[in-house]
């Protein structure tokens, strides 16, 4: 996969699908603590990560998304036992779907970030964009449009950037 | 319980070449237990293909629709108004459930997405084992509930043979005797005398297939017609 030859950078979208009770805490928190992260990332809260399935991971694939990474509790932590355990398999699982399919599997990945992890969390954000920069646009991307069911009028890449962040200074343009 | 897996994507790829409307039928019985081909998984091969698709540059239209059971008619019923507007139909169903939709829609090209196994039970998550072979002659009570038939590799009535190894069997080391799994069982039940009863040759005559069934209740009923 080769990086898009427009002279723009190529802004990945990652999708972060968060642990209410871990990761989305930790995001909080990096929001407290006034941490830049890259604005790529798109979370989704989740109750817990074992309700995470290979059927909405592939739909956010098939629906554009650069970069899918599904963030949940410690080992051992789980407010609800093992959901953490049971999403490092789904994820497994859905990777080897992924090569299945002729995308590449790094696209998608699981990380642990505890609740007290706010540095982690925008780390981990920051690492899931560069590593999309570096794999280049989901080939998919093309049919997002469609995918949406003609809802969308203009591409999503159109729609204007997001506001930029300075240590809690919004910018509006 | 049977049992299938999903076959290689690209044995499915390669049968559903040159086609561009396909509607996946999952079934929700069985194969919805083993996660082979239930409502989850007829999205998860529904996803997989048009992906596929799109990255090799196709324009396909891949449709799901899961029923409750393939292998009654009137559940395909429902399948009706949807069908004409597909070239293909590719069925999550075991053997069974295809082969009845293939029937009750035979001017459609019906295939089949899964390889049937076995008719077995759940050892743990996401593992199974094969526990009946349909042998029509049910002997469980002789064996204090574990059936030789299925798990001796010789389908010994008698057993055990000499090939026995610690519990394991000759064939592979990995399986099971069944027949010392039969001894520890019924020496646990205090039946071990019933174990000197030697049995009689298995009667393979009532073995033929396909196998055919009425019950009794319906039988009046179908003679009368």
């Amino acid at each position: 996969m080769t990086q898009n030859d427009t002279t723009e950078p190529f802004e990945p979208k990652v999708v972060a699908y968060c642990c209410t009770y871990c990761a989305y805490t930790a995001g909080d928190l990096a929001g407290s603590m006034r941490l830049e992260y890259a604005p790529n990332v798109r979370v989704v809260q989740i109750l817990c990560t074992g309700k995470i399935d290979a059927v909405l991971l592939l739909r956010a694939f098939e629906d554009g998304a650069d970069a899918v990474y599904v963030a949940g509790c410690a080992i051992g932590d789980c407010h609800f036992l093992e959901g953490n355990l049971r999403a490092i398999q789904t994820v497994a699982h859905t990777k080897k779907l992924l090569a299945e399919i002729g995308l590449e599997p790094q696209r998608l990945e699981f990380f642990q970030i505890p609740a007290s992890a706010g540095p982690l969390f925008a780390q981990r954000a920051n690492e899931m964009t560069e590593r999309a920069q570096k794999l280049g646009p989901n080939p998919l991307r093309k049919t997002m449009k469609q995918n949406a069911g003609r809802k969308l009028d203009k591409a999503p890449d159109q729609h204007p950037p997001l506001p930029q962040a300075k240590h809690g200074q919004l910018y509006c343009r | 319980m049977i049992v299938a897996e999903r076959k290689p994507i690209e044995q499915i790829e390669a049968m559903i070449e040159g086609f561009d409307r396909i509607l996946i039928v999952g079934c929700g019985t069985c194969v919805a237990v083993c996660m082979a081909g239930g409502e989850k998984e007829v999205e998860l091969l529904a996803a997989e293909l048009r992906m596929k698709g799109k990255l090799e540059g196709r324009n396909r239209t891949i449709d799901e629709i899961t029923v409750t059971r393939q292998c009654d008619k009137e559940y395909l019923d429902a399948l009706e108004k949807y069908a004409d507007d597909y070239d293909i139909i590719l069925s999550t169903a075991c053997g069974a459930g295809v082969q009845l939709l293939a029937e009750r829609y035979d001017e459609k090209i019906v295939l089949p997405a899964l390889n049937t196994l076995f008719s077995g039970v759940a050892e743990g998550a996401g593992q199974w084992t094969q526990r009946c072979m349909a042998c029509e002659d049910c002997i469980l009570d002789q064996t204090g509930g574990i059936c030789p038939m299925t798990i001796c590799a010789k389908n010994l009535l008698n057993g055990p043979c000499g090939g026995t190894d610690h519990g394991k069997c000759e064939v592979d080391g990995e399986k099971d005797c069944a027949w010392t799994l039969i001894y520890n069982r019924m020496k646990k039940l205090g039946r071990l005398d019933y174990l000197k009863k030697i049995q009689p040759p298995k009667d393979y005559s009532v073995m033929t297939k396909p196998g055919r069934y009425t019950h009794e209740a319906f039988k009046e009923a179908q003679q009368e017609e």
